[in-house]
């Protein structure tokens, strides 16, 4: 008996561990992969200037489609402000950056703090929508969640911010600044923020995307992610064992938020002027990101990561067609869709993966008879 | 004066959401799903008004009428090629289909029509009517705009609860399962709901680039999008909501561009949104459904 309990802790910790890590060691690897494959690419100078500039831009979707996917495919709430968050981050983290430029002269610190600094405010701006949000159910979620999004790409479309000898200047109006001469105006309302450091890196991304799908699949994995399951899985089930709904929710809101943050100062620091409109930091965006998401698999975070890359890719690797690049987008979006969850191709599928369980299920008792 | 004028456009520009959100609300409550597409179905029958009045010179009634039987028919086609395969799957997988269908109606108006701004030329005819000695003036635009929405409305309320094809179309919506055993067409009945707000949206589209006459393939995307919050704010399924919805919404965005700021109408706009909801999470005439275990 003492021996058994001795020994079942080890056997215990090994069993739990290794379905979990293998499949997250797959993902791992693959970024791993593609990151070296490319990176070489790049060094070696076998990267058209077009395909280099994607490098960044891919990881900022990656680590938006997976942040994302915690909301969607783990916490079960539709969420089309995804980009709000983002843009939170961007500017928080551009403003931080063009204004210590002078100051912390160490890049990398710099930049790290920039990080911190927007992941805070990003998850600011996730608990202040979270918590209204708790309220809603559904669709009613999603637009609350659409006019948020909405609400702050507009805000700070007529946001300024200077800076003089008097401190900090904000107005809702140019004019309205007060500025003294020695002042620098940092936020330009419409115009943005210009002449950002440009410290992103294919590097920084790439680290920024191992560390996220790290965060993401440990919560998945945890006590708490397994809360958050069970809250999408049957919210009353999970309500009436005790499980405090409002706060996972506003945990993986918070979270989500943080991560898209960053993401967000990783897309600012690979531009020189950023601003804000619908393609970048709107409905458009959150959309896309969403539609990654979804046919990279709700709560597949593997699948997010390869959706992300591929669909973000996609419109520029089918340049050659021009004109009919964002057709044929359209076109393979609508068509998955009908492949993948469409009731003809469904039953379709379960005709044959019948087939071929049953043929399987034969040659194994074919052997046990044996 | 100033106030009544504002507030006699918002209620214009309401009404075209409101048409707008008829077609939203009516899909939601008989498929319930989100129809992303139908922004894009608005600008369509703009496009083909366009193409019917200035390219080919036909007359202004014409012309509309011609955009309602395509729009109606693309709204139909709509749902028999990309949602109807998708009646059992869920809800998300719908959405985005939806998203797909609106990114190819956009794309195809602008293989066909290309990017630039098409300068869309008024369907109405009618002189601005000026009253008290000039210090109020309506537009045609707001007159017809009003006068149609109301005709409309008015006519769909009483297709809805008075004819059999109506009273069908409430039942889908309230059960799919029971209205299919009374022996009704329930794939007839979604395509009908379809094609009529298809219909409705190419109204409102003709009235939209009326009232603001640019035309480009993206010009659907956001009264899309306000139409959408409008349908919500009155409680999405329900048509009298709708119709209220997008009213005030129209003239919370008119007031607000009158006398806050034109750049913040549209946070204003979300902002009431969401204000409306936290107190009804239902909107403002949805009905309150309470879940069972």
């Amino acid at each position: 008996m003492s021996e058994k309990s001795a020994k079942s802790p080890l056997l215990k910790k090994k069993a739990a561990l290794r379905p979990v890590t293998k499949k997250n060691l797959v993902t791992y690897l693959m970024v791993i992969v593609f990151f070296a494959l490319f990176q070489t690419l790049s060094a070696t100078g076998n990267l058209k200037f077009a395909y280099k500039s994607l490098l960044v831009p891919i990881c900022t979707s990656v680590i938006m489609a997976v942040s994302l996917n915690l909301v969607v495919g783990v916490l079960g709430e539709l969420s089309l402000g995804h980009a709000g968050f983002m843009c939170v981050g961007a500017y928080v983290g551009s403003f931080f950056s063009v204004l210590t430029e002078d100051i912390i002269t160490v890049t990398w610190i710099r930049f790290t703090l920039a990080f911190i600094f927007a992941a805070v405010a990003a998850s600011i701006a996730g608990v202040i929508i979270g918590v209204p949000v708790l309220r809603l159910k559904g669709d009613y979620l999603a637009i609350v969640t659409l006019a948020f999004g909405e609400i702050i790409k507009s805000l700070v479309n007529v946001l300024y911010i200077g800076k003089d000898s008097n401190g900090f200047h904000i107005a809702m109006d140019s004019a309205k600044l007060n500025m003294e001469l020695d002042g620098m105006v940092i936020v330009k309302g419409p115009q943005g923020i210009n002449g950002t450091p440009k410290d992103s890196t294919f590097f920084i991304g790439f680290i920024l995307v191992m560390l996220t799908i790290f965060i993401v699949t440990n919560i998945m994995d945890s006590r708490t992610g397994r809360a958050i399951m069970s809250v999408r899985d049957n919210r009353i089930a999970a309500e009436s064992v005790g499980i405090n709904i409002t706060k996972y929710k506003l945990i993986v809101f918070t979270i989500s938020a943080a991560i898209a943050g960053c993401a967000g100062v990783l897309y600012s620091h690979n531009l020189t002027t950023l601003s804000a409109n619908t393609n970048n930091f709107g409905y458009n965006m959150s959309i896309m990101i969403l539609v990654y998401v979804v046919l990279g698999g709700l709560g597949n975070i593997r699948g997010s990561v390869i959706a992300a890359a591929v669909l973000y890719s996609l419109p520029e690797l089918l340049r050659g067609f021009s004109k009919y690049r964002m057709l044929i987008y359209a076109i393979v979006l609508i068509v998955m869709m009908i492949v993948n969850n469409g009731s003809y191709f469904v039953k379709l599928k379960e005709k044959y993966s019948y087939k071929f369980y049953k043929k399987i299920n034969s040659k194994k008792n074919g052997k046990e008879a044996v | 004066m100033k106030f009544l004028s504002q507030l006699i456009s918002g209620i214009s520009l309401g009404s075209i959401y409101s048409l707008i959100a008829l077609g939203y609300t009516m899909v939601y409550g008989i498929a319930k799903m989100l129809n992303f597409a139908h922004g894009d179905v608005i600008m369509i029958g703009g496009y083909v008004v366009y193409t019917a009045c200035v390219t080919a010179g036909l007359p202004a009634a014409a012309g509309v009428l011609i955009a309602i039987v395509f729009c109606t028919v693309l709204g139909v086609a709509i749902e028999r090629f990309a949602y109807k395969p998708l009646r059992s799957a869920s809800s998300l997988a719908v959405l985005i289909t939806a998203i797909g269908v609106s990114y190819l109606l956009q794309n195809v108006a602008l293989l066909i029509f290309g990017s630039d701004t098409k300068s869309f030329s008024s369907v109405v005819s009618l002189e601005p009517v000026s009253l008290a000695d000039g210090a109020l003036v309506i537009s045609g635009e707001t007159i017809v705009t009003i006068i149609v929405s109301v005709i409309i409305m008015v006519a769909l309320i009483v297709f809805i609860n008075k004819t059999r094809p109506g009273k069908a179309m409430l039942a889908v919506s309230e059960d799919k399962g029971a209205a299919q055993l009374m022996g009704i067409n329930v794939n007839g009945t979604i395509a009908l709901t379809f094609a009529i707000g298809s219909g409705l949206a190419a109204v409102a589209g003709a009235l939209l680039c009326s009232a603001y006459p640019a035309l480009s393939p993206y010009t659907g995307a956001m009264p899309g999008i306000k139409a959408f919050v409008a349908a919500v704010f009155g409680g999405i399924g329900s048509i009298p909501g709708a119709m209220i919805g997008g009213i005030l919404l129209g003239i919370i965005e008119n007031l607000s561009k009158g006398y806050i700021s034109s750049q913040l109408s549209d946070p204003i706009v979300f902002a009431v949104l969401i204000i409306v909801l936290l107190v009804k999470p239902t909107g403002l005439m949805g009905k309150k459904i309470n879940e069972k275990v």
